[in-house]
């Protein structure tokens, strides 16, 4: 009895399957270009939520923008919640090339993470834009010709910064950052021109990631009263850190400087003790030109919150990728002349426009920022059109 | 180090024990004393920096805040043990370890639908916000002092009640022996959800005195979560004493080893936790 209900059911289950199989292959006689699948591998939980939530909604406004398609074919998203979790990255990343058969893969936040999809990217030769991830070695070491970021390299705003804090005649200064990629390669940035500007770092402070206790690190610069302080935090740790600092009372005797993340998405929680910290980044909110107004204003009407440097990273990776689709008229097998159509694109961004280097890494305006209120005010240019120096890229 | 900063340093040490205490306290409570392997604890840590931080803006004052806060997760306590650990106890510990860690996933889950994934920050007290000047450049936060100060009543309250009162007794009788307390007359499973519910609202209000200094912000319960498991045990599971004395020599243990070991201040407070394991296997108070 058992056995022959089993049979009905299964029976039964594979006219269905077979009914929908045909249905599916009848839309087929519209002869429509077939939908362009792009894979978006972005934290949708953890720390990182809220920057893959921005990335996300950055990407589609620029295709809702071009009517939902690039070059005649409509965008068809698969998405992946990548947890940040770099030991599920390769598996994730699968998810979408293998089992999804994306077009384009695009991510993500954490760089361990986008290490992994790059391997994945390699190893498929699929076509990869990152819309953050800083690691310096995905467009230096590991550069490939299908992989793109429209974001910045953790180096750029630490080399930035370092030139700035130089010409800002401080002659001694004491760095502290999480002791993990993005903190150290920001680090190595902020030295490098730093000391090229005849400062010297008399210290590297660093701390276990994501550890917050800073307290034993102030009494240390304290000891040690360097001109300033350069740091690299973002987050939850960026407002911790900005608060015990002007609670340690090292605010008014030391100038604290950092890439601009510090100060990002932060600041109404950082309150008083943020205002007058000046740090360096590709983007500011209140950066005055018409193309970020009405970005702005779009999104803002989109989504009714304001967006942040990340949300214009993901929308400009979706520019990026227009770029590339329009050149070859949506035929996604002219690989060539596709990553030829990225690499010569001249983006108009938010942040002002921008190309990419030969390691396929924005070449991009740094911008000094002055915190006023809960505003990062932009109060002049640290370097204009720097390009990281993509160490170790042969491309 | 000259001595004065060794002074400032071991005061940071002590500071940052004290509060490690105040968070691991309650899963002293509940997974020292009652044996409940409790992996929502960092989530209750978690609720109670947001209680904190959606309290004290409805009711426009910090302390306030802390008192609904304490009440609101008394009760959420005694609803969770009603609900979900009261079925546990005779369970394996795997069972509670899925039970806890689905709770964290739940909870970090509503909080997002709830609140949102942005960092807030929580104003503290004005007459707390002050800061005394140490050397010229560092100045010291009052609020600091403040917390230290809350963890160390704290820390002996509890010992007087589980140590020297009928009620610890009766706890302390329920943990050894369940069956035979109750034979004696003794109510475990009401005493038993109290003790759950109030070691909730320790947790929370450890995240309700943090959340001024360390913000509010997603996944901050998780940060905290392993480091109170180093603390129960190697104090000794079940111990206060042993549990206050952990959480110090971590603090001090984590302090110099940033300052003089920074390449592997990740380790420092591990290796800590391996060397009093090795020596003394059931933790420092604790009986084999």
């Amino acid at each position: 009895m058992r056995d022959s209900q089993a049979t009905v059911r299964t029976l039964l289950t594979r006219a269905a399957a077979a009914t929908l199989l045909a249905l599916a292959a009848i839309p087929g006689a519209h002869a429509q270009q077939p939908k362009l699948k792009v894979g978006l591998m972005l934290p949708a939980t953890g720390t990182f939520a809220t920057v893959g939530t921005a990335i996300s909604n950055g990407f589609r406004l620029a295709v809702a923008e071009q009517g939902g398609k690039f070059a005649g074919r409509e965008i068809e998203f698969f998405t992946v919640d990548d947890e940040s979790d770099p030991a599920k990255a390769p598996e994730n990343a699968n998810k979408l090339v293998k089992r999804d058969q994306v077009d384009v893969l695009v991510g993500t936040v954490h760089s361990g993470v986008a290490m992994g999809m790059a391997k994945v990217a390699r190893d498929n030769n699929t076509l990869l834009i990152i819309p953050n991830a800083g690691a310096d070695e995905i467009t230096g070491p590991l550069c490939a010709p299908n992989i793109f970021r429209t974001s910045f390299t953790n180096w750029q705003p630490g080399y930035a910064t370092g030139k700035m804090v130089a010409e800002r005649k401080h002659r001694t200064v004491v760095t502290l950052a999480w002791k993990y990629a993005a903190g150290e390669q920001s680090v190595a940035g902020f030295k490098e021109a730093f000391e090229a500007g005849g400062g010297k770092v008399i210290k590297e402070l660093t701390l276990p990631f994501p550890n917050v206790e800073f307290q034993p690190f102030l009494t240390e610069i304290a000891a040690l009263k360097p001109d300033a302080v350069y740091v690299f935090f973002s987050g939850g740790g960026a407002v911790k850190f900005v608060k015990d600092y002007a609670a340690a009372g090292l605010k008014a005797s030391i100038p604290l400087y950092a890439a601009g993340f510090l100060t990002d998405g932060t600041l109404e929680a950082q309150g008083d003790a943020a205002q007058g910290i000046m740090t360096v980044l590709h983007y500011a909110d209140a950066l005055d030109n018409p193309r970020n107004r009405t970005f702005r204003a779009a999104y803002n009407k989109a989504y009714k919150m304001d967006p942040d440097v990340f949300a214009v990273q993901g929308y400009d990776a979706a520019q990026l990728l227009d770029a590339g689709v329009t050149a070859v008229r949506g035929d996604m097998s002219r690989r060539a002349d596709l990553v030829k159509a990225m690499e010569t694109a001249r983006i108009d961004s938010p942040r002002g426009p921008f190309v990419l280097s030969k390691a396929h890494n924005p070449v991009q305006d740094m911008y000094v920022r002055r915190v006023e209120g809960t505003d990062n005010k932009v109060i002049g240019i640290a370097i204009k059109g720097l390009a990281d120096p993509a160490r170790g890229c042969r491309l | 180090m000259d001595p004065v900063t060794f002074l400032i340093q071991s005061l940071n040490g002590l500071q940052y024990g004290l509060l490690l205490f105040l968070v691991a306290s309650g899963l002293t409570l509940v997974f020292g004393i009652m044996g409940v392997v409790n992996l929502a604890h960092g989530s209750f840590y978690m609720i109670g920096a947001y209680l904190a931080f959606s309290l004290s803006a409805l009711t426009g004052s910090f302390f306030g805040a802390v008192a609904l806060g304490i009440v609101l997760s008394v009760v959420f306590g005694l609803l969770l043990e009603w609900a979900l650990f009261s079925r546990l106890y005779h369970r394996d510990h795997l069972d509670q370890v899925l039970l806890t860690y689905g709770l964290i996933l739940i909870f970090e889950e509503l909080r997002s639908l709830a609140v949102g994934d942005d960092v807030h920050s929580v104003a503290m007290p004005d007459f707390l916000s002050a800061s005394i000047p140490l050397t010229d450049t560092l100045s010291y936060p009052v609020y600091r002092l403040f917390m230290s100060g809350i963890c160390i009543v704290l820390a002996m309250s509890m010992y007087v009640v589980i140590q020297r009162t009928r009620l610890g007794m009766r706890i302390r009788a329920g943990t050894s022996n369940r069956e035979m307390a109750q034979g004696l007359g003794i109510d475990i499973r009401l005493l038993f959800r109290f003790v759950f519910a109030f070691g909730v609202a320790l947790a929370a209000l450890g995240g309700m005195l943090a959340a001024p200094v360390s913000s509010v912000f997603p996944g901050m319960g998780s940060q905290v979560l392993i480091l109170c498991f180093v603390v129960v045990v190697i104090g000794g599971i079940g111990s206060v004493w042993g549990a206050l004395l952990a959480a110090l020599l971590i603090g001090f243990t984590d302090t110099f080893g940033k300052v003089l070991f920074p390449d592997y201040a990740g380790l420092s407070v591990y290796v800590l936790m391996a060397a009093i394991l090795l020596w003394r296997p059931a933790g420092l108070f604790g009986r084999a």
